[in-house]
């Protein structure tokens, strides 16, 4: 048995290498980290201050303290509940899945509808192809974004176009595939990647990235039920450090729609999933040290087809961008803003955009403090655009 | 006045020959049980028990090749009168016009590509037969195809017109003109639409199984694939799922001999795509493919093994590609032409049946002039008609890649308006239906 003072050690040490997702340093008086986020409801009555939610009835303002893990398991729960077409297969996620995502679904909705698969992410995505395209609702897993490009083929070349070829005599609609994707402190090259960019190349697709527990269950249950293929990545470093009063009744929050988090006139400040954390950090820490600076933080949530308009407005109003994400810099997602506001706002932006990105290396091991677009960078890039 | 007496005549073989079906289905079924080892559902030895090992070191190459299923040699004779599946008249006759109606459409077709009426095409010579496949399913029964199975469509009933109009995309083919000539598809024939990538049908066919298994439905998957396809990863996870989920597909791979100019020799080198139907858990017969009757009776048992015991099927059907690949292809460059000849004289699926039929008295040569020449002026009526077809509306350039437009469609949509208005010399929409 560990003694108390080896457990504060060693969870200090854990800290110290920044492997738990609640890393937190003192810096300028910032606190990072998802275990301080203001963004975060941690009240019932936060949980239903977004105009999205407001729509829900009295009788289902409910709440339950979940972490993003288990906002996804409730999601898929719903799913199982109100569809009886529906079905979620993957590698081990019989037993519960490997990040708990699956728990208990065997157990309440039967082994034909919660199953294993055979380890092939091809197999598993063609799989899920075909169940949609007989009017299924397939939910399938894919163990690590990391391990999506072997199902490349499957879901570029057909579950993305299967409406358009056949003229809508058939299509995918019923297709989710939620993948864990993101950098998780110590993933190296195969557990930390954040593959969007390749699939926002495809018309088709839609691709989606929820920051938090409510997003989660909302974003995902929108997911399930759009009729298209979505592609649904769940930042891991969130799974557990996430956590919020979570709506327990069945709500969706719309796809397509960018999400203005913080309103501000000086600098628009775009990001996603687990960035948006380091983005709320890297503002803090901007208005503080530059006095009288604001700051607009917006979730773009759908990655594919992205909100432009959203942006577009915003930027109007700052003049001024800084787009992060921690997927490599050139053809990154950033690219694909940066380019289309420079369409849009040519003449509103006061300063170039700056795309804080991680390098266009591997997603290393040892390195990845250095790698990431940290609140530093992030913050030397709002302070960049604001002084230029 | 004559059809009524044809179907007078055909009423008391039709009622016999159902029953006397069924007794051979039951007992090819017992056939294949006999021959199979008994199925365990629960997991495999745990390797403990000493008679799980072996002092012999001893490693397995290959266990004696598989012989093909045969119901009737090439001059049309059936050797086991038990094995006839004694289809009606009527229903025999369908078979056989159905692979003159494809070989008729194939040969104007391929022409019209020649004279560059249609950008491409891909022809059926010497796999006429498989239309055995399309006579033993039911409607409800899924089809993924590769691109090589126009027989399921035409034995479905799936119009000239319909065939022409996908070929021309014009406004009329279900595809909106968006996918190359023979991508056919269609919803009401139960017929999923074929893409060019080689294998993806393959787990995609697991899946729709899967599905059809928990909906409860009486019916399965079907699912062609060349032995080329075969060597594609997709083929691997397709089977594998398959078994593993024990889901009602049949998986039927069209061995030709070649995936465009490589021979099978330099395709796989086990005992070709059965052996490996084995090594899955997957219940495999292998067919000679320019047997109508051996591929009708295996698909008929596949179905009824796939349904009644929820678990998949391999049929592999050995025939030849007497044609070239497709219109682009020149097969002379890398085969004897005389080989070629000789396979389509000797060994002709379509002969075959023929020779049948002319064995019962149920066709002539004057029946097959008649036949072949209203089949002609019909696919030639249906191809100027085609011809002639406004291409789809250019709207459906952008439609249909999601349930709705997206922002970004509907701003893409406009800015090609707006060019055809500013270029109208260089974007000539006439050819373009309005709507």
């Amino acid at each position: 048995m560990l003694s108390l003072k080896k457990v504060v050690q060693s969870s200090s040490s854990l800290i110290r290498r920044g492997y738990a997702a609640t890393a937190q340093q003192v810096n300028d008086g910032i606190q990072q980290g998802v275990a301080y986020s203001k963004l975060l409801k941690r009240d019932p009555e936060e949980a239903f201050r977004s105009p999205e939610l407001a729509h829900m009835s009295a009788s289902d303002i409910e709440t339950k303290r979940m972490n993003l893990f288990q906002a996804v398991n409730d999601a898929m729960s719903i799913a199982l509940t109100t569809d009886d077409k529906a079905v979620v297969f993957g590698e081990d996620v019989s037993f519960g899945g490997v990040f708990r995502a699956t728990s208990g679904l065997a157990e309440q909705f039967g082994r034909d509808r919660v199953f294993n698969t055979p380890l092939t992410e091809q197999g598993i995505a063609g799989f899920a192809v075909g169940m949609a395209s007989v009017g299924h609702t397939a939910i399938a897993e894919i163990q690590f974004a990391d391990y999506i490009f072997p199902a490349f083929d499957q879901l570029v070349n057909e579950a993305a176009k299967y409406r358009y070829r056949s003229g809508n005599q058939f299509n995918v609609g019923g297709l989710t595939i939620r993948s864990p994707s993101s950098a998780v402190g110590h993933g190296g090259h195969y557990h930390s990647q954040s593959p969007e960019a390749f699939f926002t190349h495809c018309p088709g697709l839609k691709i989606v990235t929820p920051r938090s527990p409510i997003q989660a269950k909302g974003l995902l249950l929108a997911s399930i039920r759009d009729r298209n293929p979505v592609i649904f990545f769940e930042p891991k470093i969130l799974y557990r450090a996430a956590v919020e009063e979570v709506p327990v009744g069945d709500y969706e929050l719309p796809l397509g729609k960018a999400e203005v988090i913080k309103k501000g006139t000086d600098v628009t400040v775009i990001g996603y999933g687990s960035q948006i954390y380091t983005l709320e950090n890297a503002i803090q820490l901007a208005e503080k040290k530059l006095p009288g600076l604001s700051c607009e933080l917006i979730d773009l949530r759908t990655i594919l087809p992205w909100d432009v308009e959203t942006v577009v407005e915003s930027v109007k109003k700052t003049g001024r961008l800084v787009i992060a994400h921690e997927a490599p810099k050139t053809a990154g997602v950033g690219a694909e803003i940066a380019s289309t506001v420079m369409e849009h706002c040519f003449l509103n932006l006061e300063a170039p955009i700056q795309r804080v990105c991680g390098w266009d290396t591997p997603f290393p091991l040892v390195f990845e403090k250095f790698y990431m677009p940290s609140m530093i960078r992030c913050f030397d890039a709002i302070k960049k655009v604001s002084e230029y | 006045m004559l059809r009524a007496k044809i179907f007078l005549n055909l009423r008391n073989p039709l009622i016999q020959s159902s029953k006397r079906s069924f007794t051979i289905t039951t007992k090819l079924l017992n056939n294949v049980s006999v021959a199979q080892t008994t199925e365990t559902n629960t997991t495999k030895s745990p390797w403990i028990s000493d008679d799980m090992f072996t002092r012999d070191i001893k490693f397995i190459q290959q266990i004696e090749p598989l012989k093909a299923y045969r119901v009737m040699d090439h001059t049309g004779t059936v050797s086991d009168p038990d094995h006839d599946p004694n289809l009606s008249r009527e229903e025999v006759t369908k078979c056989y016009k159905s692979m003159v109606l494809l070989h008729t459409m194939d040969g104007i077709l391929y022409d019209a590509q020649r004279q560059g009426r249609i950008s491409f095409y891909m022809t059926h010579y010497g796999e006429e037969a498989m239309v055995g496949s399309a006579a033993a399913l039911q409607p409800e029964d899924v089809v993924f195809g590769q691109y090589r199975e126009a027989f399921m469509l035409v034995y479905r009933g799936f119009t000239i017109d319909e065939f022409v109009n996908q070929c021309f995309s014009n406004e009329l083919d279900y595809g909106k003109g968006r996918q190359m000539p023979v991508h056919y598809g269609s919803k009401k024939l139960n017929f999923q639409t074929i893409s060019s990538p080689l294998g993806t049908q393959i787990p995609q066919a697991s899946g729709a199984a899967y599905a059809l298994k928990l909906s409860g439905v009486n019916a399965c998957a079907l699912c062609f694939f060349g032995e080329g396809a075969a060597s594609e990863g997709d083929f691997h996870a397709g089977l594998n799922m398959a078994a593993t989920t024990k889901s009602p597909v049949i998986f039927f791979c069209r061995n030709n001999g070649f995936a465009i100019s490589t021979p099978s020799s330099e395709q796989y080198k086990g005992d070709g795509i059965a052996s490996r139907g084995v090594g899955y858990g997957i219940d495999t017969i292998r067919v000679d493919g320019n047997d109508i009757w051996a591929i009708y009776n295996a698909t008929k048992t596949a179905r009824e093994m796939a349904i009644k015991e929820q678990k998949p099927v391999l049929i592999e059907a050995m025939t030849y590609r007497i044609g070239h690949h497709s219109t682009s292809d020149d097969s002379t460059k890398y085969r004897d032409r005389k080989e070629v000849e000789e396979r389509a004289q000797f060994d002709n699926p379509m002969t075959r049946l023929r020779r049948y039929m002319e064995a019962k008295d149920w066709w002539n040569a004057q029946e097959e002039e008649d036949y072949r020449k209203k089949v002609k002026k019909e696919i030639l009526t249906s191809f100027s008609a085609a011809e002639k077809k406004k291409k789809p509306a250019l709207k459906h350039l952008f439609t249909d890649v999601y349930d709705e437009l997206t922002p970004n469609l509907i701003r893409q949509q406009k800015e090609l308006d707006e060019l055809i208005k500013k270029y109208p010399d260089y974007y000539n929409t006439d050819a373009f239906a309005l709507k």
